[in-house]
Parts: C-alpha cells; sequence; structure tokens
C-alpha cells in the first residue's frame, strides 16, 4: 500500500477547484460552480476515507517527497514533502470531512448572495492550504499552508467587502495573525539556527538523541511557537480578531473560525510537543494561557446579545480548553476535544446559520425567540450541540472535556487551581449556551415588535434539506462521536488514545528532570504527577456532569421561568456587567497603545517632522552643495587663459609634492614608480 | 551573446530617433522587440549557462595606457539581474503602451536607460561600469522631467543630483583604488585580488558603498526615490523601482564589498553600539525598512505609499548585505530580483492601470470609486501583487525576505526583530491601501459614484473607464508568473547565485568575514 498513497492529490484537488472557479467561475451557471466545489472537496474526503480503510496495513510515519527540492541554501534545505501518521489522519478526516459538509451547506446557503463563484473559489482555496497544513513535513512547508489559511481567511471576511465592519474585521484578523506569524518565524530561524534543518523528522531525531537538552533555546523555540499559535488558535493576548471575524458569511464561521482554521495552533503545538516536552516553562506558559484564555472569554460570552457572537467567545473558550490540555502534555486528549469541538461547534454554527437564515438575516437573540416550532430540525440537531458542548453525559463534549479536565487535575503542570478554572468555565459555559437556546427557540417571538424591519417581512421557516442535511449528520456526530474515547475509568476502551499513541510516542514529559529551569514559579502545585484512581476519575466525571447540569438549571431560573431577573441583576449589578459588555476593554486599549501611537509616530513624528526635514534638509544641502560647487567651479572657469596656467602649475606642484611625500602614512609608498605611467 | 542586450538596445534606440515624426505604433513595436530581444537572449544564455559560472563575454583592450578594457562578463549574480532587467523592460513597454506624447523620443530614452542597466551588470571592467552607470543616470532625469506628473522638474532634478552625488562618491573611490592599486589596471577581476590596505578600505568602502546605495534608497538619503518614483511616467517608475535601485545595490556588493571587503572591519572602538561600518549600514538599513514602512502607513497620495514601500524593500537588501554570511547575501540577491518584479508590478497597477484611468491617485477619492467593481482585473493584480509584497510562501519575496531574516538573526539579532516589526507594519499599510484604493467604504457606498452623480469633489469617472487592455495583462502575468516561479522554486535563481558567491571573486569578502 505503501508508495501509492497520492497524498498530494488530496491538496491538488481544492487547488484545481479553486482555479477553476477562479478564473472562469464568473462565466459559468452556479451549478457547476458548486458542482466543481464540492467535487474539488469530496475527492480528498474518499481519498482520505480509502486510506483510513487501509490505515493498519500502512508503515508510518509515510512520506511522500516531490522530485525537487523547494529551497536548498547554504543554511538548510526545505523539501516539498508530505507525511502521514495517525495525527494527520485524524486532522485530515476532520478537515476534509466537516469541511465537505460545510460546502454542501454554502450550496443552500449561499444561493441568493452575489459572487458565488468568488466565494467557493475562496472555500476551495482555504481546504488547499489546510491540508497542506496538516500534511506538511517541515515547519516551512507547514508555514505555507499557516500564512495560506489565513489569506483565504481575509479573502472570506471580507466576502461582503462593501461592508465597513467586514473589512476591518478582515484587516484585524490578518495583522493580528501576522503577529503570531512573525513569532512562528522567529521560531523558525532558532531552529535553523540549533538544528540546521527545518524538517520534523530530523530535528525530533536530533531531540530524542540528545536527552540533555532541556529548556534552553527549546523553550524559546517552544515560546515563539506558543506566540505563533495564540495568533491562529485565537488566545490571549492575540484572541481579539476571532470574535470580529464573525462578519464573514456563517458557513465561513463554521469551517475556518470554529472547525479547522483555529485549531492550526493546537494541532502545530502537538505536532511538535517534543519540543515542549523539554520545557516545563513553555507547557507552564501554554496551560495558564490556555485556562486563562478559557475563563474569560467564557465570562465575555455570557452577556453577548449577538447569536454568532456568543459562539465565536465560546469557540475561544474552548480552544483555551484544548491549549490547557497542550499545557499539561495531554496531547490525546487534546486532539480528542478538538475533534468533537469541529463536530459540534461545526453544528452549533450550522445551525445557527440556519436561525439566522429563518429569520431573514437577523442575528440578535433579543429578537429571536419561540423559534422551537417554525424551525424544528435546526432546533434538535442544536439541541444535541448545545448538551454536547454543555458536558452531558454520553454527549462527544463529555468524554473530551473530561479527559482534559483530568489531565489538568492530575497532572504536575496543572493541579487543582488549573483544574477549578476548568470546572468553573465548564459552568459559565452550559450557562450560555442553554441562556442562547432559551433566549432563540422558546417562549414567544420577539420580532414582532420590530416590524419595521424589512428584515422580518416574511415568517420564520426551517431551511431546505441542502442546508438541514449536514446538520443532521454534525448532530449525530455530537452524540456518538466521542464514544470512541470511551475512558477506561467507565469501562470503555478509550479507543481513540491507543489508536493516537503511536504518533505521540515517547510522550512521556520529562518534566521532573528539569528543575533548573526556573519553572517552578508558575506551577501551581507540587511537581509530581498526582496518582488517581478510576474510582476518582469516575468522580471527577459525576462532578462535571453535576456542574453542567447547574449551568442549565441556572439559564433555566433566568431565561424561562423568570425572565425578569436578568433585567434585575443587570441593574443591580451595572458596573460588572458593563465590564463584560464592553469586553474589559481589550479592543480599546489595543487600539490606544499599540495602534494610536503608531499612526501617530507614522503620521506626525515621521512622517511630517523627521520626513519634511530630511527631505527639504537633505533636498537643500544637496541642491547648496551643488550649488556652492557651481559657484566654486565657475570661478575656476574664469576664460582667463593665465589663471588656467596657474592653475595647471597648481595641480603639478600638488602632484609632486604627493608624490615625494607620499599619499598617506606608508599606504602608498610606490606611489612615485607608478605615478610615472601618467 | 550576450553583449547584444546592450547592443540591440542602443541600437533600437538610435533607430527610434531616426523615426519620421506621428509614428508611434512602430515606436512602440520597435522597442518591445528590442525589449524582448534583450530577454530572449538572457533566457537563450541562462539555458546553457545555468550552473553561475563566469561568462566572459567581450575581452577587447579599450585605453591601454592606462589599463582600462573593454570587458564584458556576467557571473551568476549578474544573470539574476540581466535576467530582471529583461523582464521589467518587457514588462515596462508594455505598461506604457499608451504613451502618446513624443513617443519615439520616449522609447528611445527608455531603451538607452535599458541598455545602460545591461551594461552595468556586464561590465568586469570598473571604469566601464561607472561609464554605464552614468549612461543610465541621464535618460532617467528626461524621461521624469518629459513625461512625468506631479512635480516632474523638482522629483527629476532631486534624483538627477542624488544620483550625481553618489556618482562622484563612486568615482573618487574608484580612482583612488585604481591609483592605490599601482595605476595599471582597472579589471574588476584582478582588482578584486589586490590586497588593498586595511586603512584605505576602512575609507573607500564607507565612500563608495554610501555612493552607490544612495541609489538603493539608504536611509536616508533615500528620500530622492518617492518623489522620484511619483513624478515619473509609469514606465519609468516601473525601471526605477524595478531595475535602478537594484543598480545601487548591485555596485554596493559588485563594488565596494567585493573590493573592499577589510573596511567592514571592527574600528576597535565603539561608537554607542556601532563597532564598524557594517554596524552603521545594517542600522541605515533597518532603520530604513521600519520607517519606510511607518511612512508608507499614512500616505494619502496612492503612488507615495508604494514608493516608500520601495525604501522599505530595498532595506532588507542592504540588510542582507551586510549580514556578511551565506544565506543573507542568498536572500539580499533574491531580494533584488523579487522586489524588481513586485515593485514594478505595483507601480504598474498604481500608475498605469488606475491613475492612466481614474486622473487622480489620491486615496480618499479612489475609497469612492470602487475601482474593484470598475476595474477588477487591475484589484485583484494587486491583490496578489500586494501578498506577494508582504511575503506571502508561494512567491519571490517570501524566500528573499526569509533567508536575509535568518541572516540577520545569525549577524545581529535585534535588527532582525526590528526588521521583523518592519513586516508587520508593512502588512499594515499594504493591507490599507489596498483597501482604500481598491474596496472603499461603505459609508460612500454605491455605484452612484460611477453613473456620474455626488462625485463633483473627486476628479472621478463619469464614464466607465476604458477596459484593461491586453499588454497591461500580458506585462502583469509575466511579472505575477516571473514572482510566482521563483517563489515556488527558488533554486532557478540559488543555483546561479550560490556558486557566483563561491567564486574567486568573493574570496576576499569570504575571508574577511564570512560566517
Amino acid at each position: 500500500m505503501n508508495g501509492m498513497l497520492h497524498l498530494w492529490l488530496i491538496a491538488l484537488f481544492p487547488l484545481a477547484g479553486f482555479a477553476i472557479n477562479g478564473m472562469i467561475g464568473r462565466r459559468m451557471p452556479r451549478a457547476a460552480v458548486s458542482a466543481i466545489a464540492l467535487l474539488a472537496t469530496f475527492v480528498p474526503l474518499a481519498l482520505v476515507t480509502n486510506i483510513a480503510l487501509h490505515f493498519s496495513q500502512l508503515t508510518l510515519p509515510y512520506v511522500e517527497k516531490f522530485a525537487t527540492p523547494w529551497i536548498q541554501t547554504s543554511a538548510f534545505h526545505a523539501e516539498f514533502a508530505f507525511s502521514l501518521d495517525q495525527l494527520t489522519l485524524i486532522m485530515l478526516g476532520v478537515v476534509t470531512g466537516v469541511g465537505f459538509l460545510i460546502h454542501v451547506y454554502s450550496v443552500s446557503y449561499m444561493a441568493d448572495e452575489d459572487g458565488y463563484w468568488r466565494f467557493f473559489a475562496y472555500l476551495n482555496l482555504f481546504m488547499f492550504f489546510m491540508s497542506v497544513l496538516v500534511l506538511a513535513e517541515n515547519f516551512l512547508l507547514m508555514f505555507v499552508g499557516w500564512e495560506g489559511v489565513g489569506l483565504a481567511s481575509y479573502l472570506l471576511i471580507g466576502f461582503y467587502y462593501t461592508r465597513k465592519s467586514a473589512a476591518d474585521a478582515g484587516k484585524k484578523a490578518f495583522i493580528v495573525n501576522r503577529i503570531g506569524d512573525f513569532g512562528f518565524l522567529l521560531a523558525m530561524f532558532l531552529l535553523v539556527a540549533h538544528f540546521r534543518s527545518l524538517s520534523f523528522a530530523s530535528v525530533f531525531s536530533q531531540i530524542s538523541s540528545h536527552p540533555e537538552w532541556q529548556g534552553g533555546f527549546l523553550t524559546a523555540i517552544a515560546l515563539f511557537l506558543v506566540l505563533g499559535a495564540a495568533g491562529k488558535s485565537a488566545q490571549i493576548p492575540l484572541y481579539v480578531w476571532l470574535p470580529d471575524a464573525m462578519e464573514g458569511p456563517t458557513p465561513v464561521s463554521a469551517l475556518i473560525h470554529e472547525a479547522t482554521m483555529v485549531t492550526a495552533g493546537i494541532y502545530m503545538i502537538v505536532r511538535v510537543h517534543m519540543i515542549f516536552d523539554r520545557s516545563p516553562l513553555a507547557l507552564s506558559v501554554v496551560a495558564i494561557i490556555g485556562a486563562a484564555t478559557a475563563l474569560f472569554a467564557a465570562t465575555i460570552g455570557v452577556v453577548q446579545t449577538d447569536i454568532k457572537r456568543v459562539l465565536a467567545y465560546s469557540t475561544v473558550s474552548q480552544l483555551g480548553y484544548m491549549f490547557l490540555g497542550c499545557g499539561v502534555a495531554a496531547y490525546s486528549a487534546t486532539i480528542f476535544h478538538l475533534v468533537t469541538h469541529a463536530f459540534f461547534k461545526g453544528l452549533l454554527f450550522l445551525a445557527a446559520g440556519s436561525v439566522i437564515h429563518a429569520l431573514g438575516g437577523e442575528q440578535d437573540l433579543r429578537q429571536m425567540g419561540g423559534l422551537r416550532r417554525a424551525t424544528p430540525i435546526t432546533f434538535w440537531t442544536m439541541t444535541a450541540g448545545v448538551f454536547a458542548i454543555a458536558g452531558f453525559f454520553p454527549f462527544a463534549g463529555f468524554f473530551s472535556k473530561d479527559a482534559i479536565l483530568h489531565e489538568a487535575f492530575r497532572s504536575p503542570n496543572g493541579g487543582f487551581l488549573l483544574w477549578f478554572i476548568g470546572i468553573f468555565t465548564a459552568f459559565l459555559t452550559s450557562f450560555y449556551m442553554f441562556r442562547l437556546w432559551y433566549l432563540a427557540f422558546f417562549g414567544r417571538s420577539r420580532a414582532v415588535a420590530h416590524t419595521s424591519s424589512q428584515a422580518h417581512a416574511h415568517a420564520p421557516h426551517e431551511s431546505s434539506w441542502v442546508m438541514l442535511a449536514p446538520l443532521v449528520i454534525l448532530a449525530l456526530l455530537s452524540v456518538v462521536g466521542g464514544w470512541m474515547g470511551w475512558p477506561e475509568a467507565l469501562r470503555g476502551s478509550d479507543w481513540f488514545g491507543h489508536f493516537l499513541a503511536p504518533a505521540l510516542n515517547n510522550a512521556a514529559p520529562s518534566l521532573n528532570s528539569a528543575q533548573g529551569e526556573g519553572a517552578s514559579g508558575f506551577i501551581l502545585s507540587q511537581r509530581v504527577v498526582v496518582e488517581t484512581s478510576p474510582h476518582l476519575e469516575r468522580v471527577l466525571s459525576g462532578l462535571a456532569v453535576l456542574i453542567a447540569a447547574l449551568g442549565w438549571f441556572a439559564a433555566d431560573t433566568f431565561y424561562r421561568r423568570s425572565p425578569e431577573l436578568p433585567i434585575r441583576l443587570a441593574t443591580a449589578f451595572s458596573g460588572p456587567r458593563s465590564i463584560l459588555v464592553n469586553k474589559y476593554w481589550i479592543d480599546e486599549i489595543y487600539h490606544a497603545v499599540i495602534v494610536r501611537p503608531l499612526l501617530l509616530t507614522s503620521r506626525f513624528v515621521l512622517g511630517g517632522a523627521v520626513e519634511g526635514a530630511v527631505v527639504q534638509g537633505s533636498g537643500r544641502a544637496f541642491s547648496g552643495a551643488a550649488n556652492g560647487l557651481g559657484a566654486v567651479l565657475r570661478r575656476i572657469q574664469s576664460g582667463n587663459i593665465r589663471s588656467y596656467a596657474g592653475w595647471l602649475a597648481f595641480g603639478a606642484a600638488a602632484m609632486l609634492l604627493l608624490s615625494y611625500f607620499g599619499f598617506g602614512t606608508g599606504t602608498v609608498s610606490n606611489w612615485g614608480t607608478h605615478f610615472k605611467i601618467w | 551573446m550576450l553583449a547584444w542586450t546592450i547592443y540591440v538596445s542602443f541600437l533600437a534606440a538610435a533607430v527610434l530617433l531616426l523615426l519620421p515624426e506621428n509614428s508611434a505604433r512602430l515606436a512602440r513595436m520597435i522597442a518591445l522587440i528590442a525589449a524582448t530581444a534583450g530577454l530572449l537572449i538572457v533566457l537563450e544564455t541562462l539555458a546553457t549557462h545555468h550552473s553561475g559560472e563566469l561568462i566572459s563575454v567581450a575581452h577587447i583592450p579599450w585605453i591601454p595606457s592606462l589599463g582600462i578594457t573593454y570587458h564584458l562578463a556576467s557571473d551568476g549574480i549578474s544573470m539574476v539581474l540581466l535576467l530582471l532587467t529583461g523582464i521589467v523592460a518587457v514588462a515596462g513597454i508594455l505598461f506604457s503602451w499608451n504613451v502618446e506624447h513624443r513617443t519615439r523620443e520616449f522609447f528611445a530614452l527608455y531603451l538607452a536607460l535599458i541598455g545602460g542597466v545591461y551594461g552595468v551588470f556586464l561590465s568586469f571592467d570598473l571604469f566601464l561600469l561607472f561609464v554605464f552607470y552614468e549612461i543610465a543616470i541621464i535618460p532617467k532625469y528626461f524621461l521624469i522631467a518629459i513625461w512625468g506628473s506631479t512635480r516632474k522638474e523638482y522629483g527629476a532634478m532631486k534624483l538627477a543630483l542624488y544620483s550625481f552625488v553618489g556618482s562622484a562618491m563612486v568615482l573618487i573611490g574608484i580612482v583612488a583604488a585604481y591609483v592605490v592599486a599601482g595605476s595599471r589596471t582597472t579589471s574588476l577581476e584582478e582588482l578584486a585580488r589586490f590586497p588593498f590596505p586595511v586603512h584605505f578600505q576602512m575609507w573607500a568602502f564607507p565612500l563608495v558603498f554610501v555612493g552607490f546605495a544612495i541609489l538603493a534608497g539608504l536611509w536616508p538619503f533615500h528620500t530622492w526615490a518617492p518623489t522620484g518614483h511619483v513624478a515619473a511616467p509609469t514606465g519609468a517608475s516601473m525601471l526605477l523601482a524595478g531595475v535602478v535601485m537594484k543598480l545601487g545595490a548591485y555596485g554596493c556588493l559588485r563594488v565596494a564589498m567585493m573590493l573592499f571587503p577589510l573596511g567592514m572591519d571592527p574600528w576597535g572602538f565603539h561608537i554607542l553600539f556601532l563597532n564598524s561600518w557594517r554596524d552603521v549600514f545594517a542600522l541605515l538599513a533597518v532603520i530604513g525598512i521600519v520607517y519606510g514602512a511607518m511612512v508608507a502607513l499614512v500616505q494619502e497620495d496612492f503612488k507615495f505609499v508604494i514608493g516608500y514601500s520601495s525604501v522599505s524593500h530595498m532595506g532588507f537588501v542592504l540588510l542582507g548585505l551586510m549580514t556578511l554570511n551565506r544565506i543573507g547575501l542568498d536572500g539580499a540577491i533574491l531580494q533584488m530580483f523579487s522586489h524588481g518584479v513586485i515593485g514594478g508590478l505595483l507601480f504598474a497597477v498604481v500608475g498605469r492601470m488606475v491613475y492612466d484611468r481614474t486622473h487622480t491617485r489620491d486615496l480618499a477619492a479612489l475609497e469612492k470609486l470602487h475601482l474593484s467593481k470598475v476595474i477588477p482585473f487591475a484589484a485583484v493584480t494587486f491583490v496578489i501583487a500586494s501578498m506577494a509584497s508582504i511575503g506571502l510562501p508561494g512567491f519571490s519575496g517570501f524566500v528573499a525576505e526569509l533567508q536575509i531574516l535568518i541572516g540577520a538573526w545569525r549577524a545581529f539579532p535585534t535588527a532582525a526583530l526590528l526588521a521583523g516589526i518592519g513586516l508587520a507594519v508593512g502588512f499594515a499599510y499594504t493591507w490599507r491601501v489596498m483597501q482604500k484604493a481598491f474596496f472603499g467604504s461603505s459609508a460612500l457606498a454605491g455605484d452612484s459614484a460611477l453613473a456620474g452623480d455626488s462625485v463633483l469633489a473627486a476628479p472621478a469617472v463619469h464614464t466607465p473607464p476604458p477596459p484593461i487592455t491586453l499588454p497591461e495583462r500580458v506585462g502583469a502575468i509575466l511579472l505575477l508568473g516571473a514572482s510566482l516561479a521563483v517563489g515556488l522554486y527558488p533554486q532557478m535563481l540559488l543555483n546561479l547565485i550560490i556558486p557566483a558567491l563561491n567564486s574567486p571573486l568573493f574570496e576576499g569578502l569570504r575571508k574577511a568575514s564570512w560566517q
């Protein structure tokens, strides 16, 4: 089987789809555009499925190189090479599977939009870069995909580019990502400097053959990579772009900003976990960033009123969980959560899109309500998603979130505090998701009050089956998708963990051996693995479900049984509430601290003062020098033969003197001899 | 064969001047044929000599009493820049297809400039190189002063003044080198072997380096660049950004660094944190990168944005040169090529596709026109060129800037970090200009601007502008294709550059400070 996998086809088909739709899509009927786009994503899905079916016969990791190296310099060389292992396969499954479903959904969702062909061309372009990112065998090729998905994301957010907010969101996403990308670049410089290679295989084999490398430059590389991952996966301090990115069309939000692209940072950390394993400090940073982001974003999510923004902050929060998972070296659990999150968050987003579609474009939760009867299928699928994300047994989110929290509890890098933040965030998650659920689907429709808006000219209606079919499939996956990681403590077999284990080999982090790192200041508990019994694991799981139920109960109280309560609370705690509503003023702070100074410096200091002075000053200096020189030369050029003769004599005398004494000290001792040649 | 690149250009220029008046179409065709011939000659040579070895083209004694020879030759570095010149020359003519005012003189001067540029890249004799260098300056002045726009006399004069001051510095340096080396020869190969005394190199190096670097846009001598670019007609600004700035960078490497490598040795004392001329120029390069990007961020004239971005990108070339390690130098030469094609294309979009149709470069006015709907090809071209310009992987700029940054990271880590900030700001200005120039803003939404009403304030398009012509399309595809090809397969050029840097010519440089 090896040697004929043709991984490159997985990337080639979306690229071809992009090229065809991008070049001649404008002149093609919509049906042809969608057929090409769907084919370009279905074939990779079929290829991945085929690989999965024959997976046991493969020798791994399987590497596919193209004939010629890409860049070959004295410092490093990089190949166009793809590799495949268990981790790649899982990511490919998510990307092509969820990607295909979202393409199907988009066919209906975007049916009435202008620039249909352009939308699908960009979507295919995204799929191409995402495949490259996942399949890449070296840092540089991964970076190609990394930048490429950012580009595709920008193009798709800016899809409604006549809307200023969309354009600004696109800009923000790209610039913030760019900061993260710079971290990635710096990490690559360090890698080249220390390993003379950017190939994963080469870097990892060098690391494993040098067990004495602990911390030090590996910490530096890891921290720069964390910066890159924080940009792409929307973590503190670079999360600000993701909520704004919701300006893009809903399928885009679902595909890129929820299910696939934003997980690229997580994937990257897991892919290069060997570097992180050698740096407890970096791992602690990851864990702390993750826990902080999870909590922070969840608190903001509680008060958002735009349905897509609630989900956006929820995504930031869930990505925080994954960061936390990486930080406690629970890579398998992290990837597990990444997969289930792709299912249920993709579902929630597509369902939200269906709701928005049903209401003719309305996104404000305060204008919704009572949609349970009008859109029953959307309601039931959304319900599955809400239960999954809240972590109810036996929905998908329960298993994966629980696995991360359990690891956070027992890991030497974790501890009680991180676990507690995680479990408290779980409560908030459950609360805001059920809040959304109640506001959108229960009670009476509040849209009636706003008949002035032409958007509500027609009654809410259920979406077409082209949109609903992906919802149903994702809903099923949100229910049963977690069963593949049924933990052994609950009499399961943890198939997922065992499957992934070979790709995460030597995953035993050398945490205990690296005390000199100075990391202990960051660590919140003692540096030993807390031995947990299956019994304790079951207790923790039970507690998690209890917490989720508590969140549901709170939301039920607030938004169904006594709807006046939120208003009373809001007035009573207007101070804290306005902090949350204004999202801790982070955007404003960034604007004041970074954006404005940059612009002001550019405009007034450099653009005005310095450039003015330099332009005028040097211009005057030059022209002044030219004028002065001209004046002197004019005088010499007197037309007076005698003065010319005088200059001639002066010149000859000067040269003779120079030839006698030499030009400098000892430099041109033979000046005189050569002078005779003249 | 390669020498014919020069002769064809000059011959065609002469033929153009002999044409009767009102033969614009013929003049264009002749110019295009001559430039294409030049490109084909370069490509033909590349097909047989693709390993970057030294090819001697002509070697005739010229002024034997002074040891001056007419020596044309080419190594891998020259080849890369000859290829760039060929590509940009053809594209520049395609984007000048609509020049109606004194067409034959325009193309005659254009080709004379090209001929001079080919000459510089092919000269292996210091005196000859200087002659061609001066030949290249004169047509620039007339191209801007006659066919230019905004403050054209000022721009042209400033450019000429800066160029001549630079030339004067170079001239002093090379005459001194000639004398010090024994007044026997001006051959670059022989001078490269001559052990110039260290303290001679200590002053000759900065003199010659700055003399050339003025033309490469070294901060703070860069100010001719934005004004000159803005004033120049499209074809000339493409040449300015595309090849003329490269003349400066090429001179820095080929003359200053190759002949006087010890001039970059430490002084033996510190001024602040600077310890050598190398530190000084690396610092100036980094300032240029960040400064150019920041000033570009707040420009209101579309062309000034691109003008300052050129300063920023050329800063990378100079930084790469100053790293003095192989990867940094590889990157610097690759960046010369990369900025040549991308910068040329950006100027073509601004000057030809946008300005010739809308007659405004004011971003606030362009914002109201929604050009992405009016001339989508221009918008798409500009977006792709912008992506290439900010270093999106897959385009040549990425490979070039990546190598420069890796090199800089080894030589001056702080400089690499600061240059990275320049990259981030570079993204911001690119994005801003892209959005403003092509995608407009919602507040002034709608196609009303095109319908002709409510645009009295702006010098707007009352009738739909003429569609993008075939020559423009071909030119854009040529330049983008070059950038993409090099981005996907940089080995194509690196295989020329690396052997050239390993050749005996650069032995002095390698010995002096190779890491």
